[in-house]
């Protein structure tokens, strides 16, 4: 007989990671399934940490996880070919404690955060893919593994097995991800000394900056890119709708050497040593793509739920609120001998339905479908306001009205009066 | 801008762990990709370049490289002509940094 678990964990990123530490807290029997050599040996993300959701489950981690720079500046560029326009934020009070953002570097945050986990009193068990669900009738009893033994039972499976969510997709829980609700981040690690990463960002001690990015680098599609300090090394990367990407038949790391060969990307690059390339997919789709998240004996957490809030370039903190929730609906029912039923879990996402995670996505539920539907949001208006920058900036005898005049014609000439109105009450629509 | 890269020089920084003869991705009819995809979105947007067009119109992959992102999968909506798995336990791309 095959043993048997309170609770299977499948995956051990921060969504996985947040449940199995939070089963295990309570006293659970729990199993966590991690098909890397390590945690986060196959993770990937464009790696800021906000400490708020992390420091709801270990409020102390700042004693121990590994950290790389909290954040104290962050920059918007709005790029054209050979210029951006942007705006800067950097305050004092970010560099004080407790720091409220941090680079991390995943494939060592993740074994931290793993490590909390067992402490706690989780089983993990690494090199271990999940293939398949084991199912009675519709009700989920376990997964089938490509280890020896193969099959695992548990009275509830939570998946954490990230973006591309095969395994409810597998057992027919949701259709196959679209094209449309997901973006291809490719991004490089380039390493430098510290005194190089300091200087060329104006920053000291454990102080970081990000920059995002967006504009004529996406070539069209939607998308942005970014570009952030670690403690001896930068990342950049930059992402794309999967749609986009088809639809232009364009290559992602060329797309990401040419980013990295604009005029004002290079320098704050050059020297660096790159050591890693990375690809990934983020679940984009937003508030309409979300899929069922619980079923009998099944609960979804994290990017294999959609639960990524592309406007504000969060994604782990909604993983780890999520696994939180997920988990404590199982300690509640099982503190009131109720069985996980659909109905006994559709608490699951009452919770989420309460929290941030579903109400910030909920808020932004148009804006896919207008970036989708009006690509000059990435191409015309980066260069418009580059060039207006460009023309009131170049002093060469002409007088400042004349030039405001020159600036608000190319743009009715580029937009149209309406063509601006349109675009300006669609996002305001979007955003509302 | 001449920034064209092989993407060879970029997978060469990262670690993998190949599950030799064992391809965790396979297209299932080679046919279809010739007949019927005229675009063959695949060979240009898998990030790590595993997918190759032939001259005689035929598309090779080879997964040594995978970065196990999924887009090859997601990308073929037209024909779900893959057959996607995440590598055996402990194989494939095992990344230094993340």
């Amino acid at each position: 007989m095959a043993e048997k678990f309170d609770a299977i964990v499948v995956g051990a990123g921060p969504s996985g990671n947040a449940a199995a530490y939070t089963l295990a807290k309570a006293g659970m029997k729990v199993l966590q399934l991690e098909r890397g050599e390590y945690p986060g040996s196959k993770n990937v993300q464009g790696a800021i940490l906000y400490a708020d959701a992390l420091e709801k489950i270990i409020p102390d981690f700042r004693d121990d996880a590994p950290l790389e720079r909290h954040i104290i500046e962050q920059r918007m560029w709005v790029l054209d070919d050979e210029s951006y326009i942007g705006t800067h934020y950097r305050s004092d009070d970010f560099n004080k404690p407790p720091y409220n953002r941090y680079t991390i570097i995943r494939a060592q945050f993740d074994k931290w955060f793993s490590e909390k986990v067992q402490e706690a009193g989780a089983m993990l068990i690494c090199e271990t893919t999940v293939s398949d669900l084991l199912m009675d009738g519709k009700r989920v009893i376990g997964v089938q593994t490509d280890r020896l033994g193969g099959e695992i039972y548990a009275d509830i499976v939570i998946l954490a097995d990230g973006v591309n969510s095969l395994l409810a997709t597998k057992a027919g829980f949701h259709p196959e991800i679209e094209p449309k609700n997901v973006a291809l981040a490719v991004k490089e690690i380039h390493f430098m000394p510290q005194e190089t990463v300091e200087a060329r960002f104006n920053v000291q001690g454990d102080a970081g900056v990000v920059i995002e990015m967006a504009g004529k680098i996406t070539q069209g599609m939607m998308g942005t890119g970014f570009l952030y300090t670690n403690k001896e090394s930068l990342t950049i990367g930059v992402g794309c709708m999967l749609s986009d990407l088809k639809k232009q038949k364009i290559s992602p790391y060329q797309l990401l050497e040419q980013m990295k060969a604009h005029p004002s990307i290079a320098p704050i690059l050059e020297g660096g040593e790159m050591k890693e390339y990375t690809a990934h997919l983020i679940p984009e789709g937003g508030y309409k793509a979300i899929p069922q998240v619980f079923g009998d004996g099944w609960m979804i957490v994290g990017d294999a739920a959609m639960f990524v809030n592309a406007m504000h370039r969060e994604g782990s903190n909604l993983a780890m609120t999520s696994g939180c929730f997920a988990a404590e609906t199982v300690i509640e029912l099982a503190d009131k001998q109720k069985p996980f039923t659909a109905k006994n879990l559709a608490r699951y996402r009452e919770k989420l339905d309460a929290s941030f995670v579903i109400k910030d996505l909920k808020k932004y539920k148009n804006m896919p479908d207008v970036f989708h539907a009006n690509s000059q949001f990435f191409t015309t208006y980066p260069e418009m306001l580059n060039q207006a920058a460009h023309k009131m900036l170049t002093v060469d005898g002409v007088d400042k009205k004349t030039k405001e005049k020159q600036i608000m014609a190319n743009f009715k000439h580029r937009r149209s009066l309406f063509g601006l109105m349109g675009d300006a009450l669609k996002l305001w629509r979007a955003f509302e | 801008m001449s920034t064209h890269v092989k993407v060879e020089e970029k997978l060469f920084q990262n670690r993998y762990r190949v599950d030799g003869g064992r391809p965790h991705i396979q297209i299932k009819d080679a046919e279809v990709c010739v007949s019927q995809c005229g675009t063959q979105p695949c060979t240009v947007c898998c990030p790590a370049g595993c997918y190759t067009q032939e001259n005689n119109g035929r598309v090779v992959l080879i997964t040594d490289g995978c970065l196990e992102c999924g887009t090859c999968r997601i990308i073929c909506d037209d024909f779900r002509n893959v057959t996607w798995e995440y590598p055996r336990g402990g194989y494939g791309v095992l990344f230094k940094f993340g």
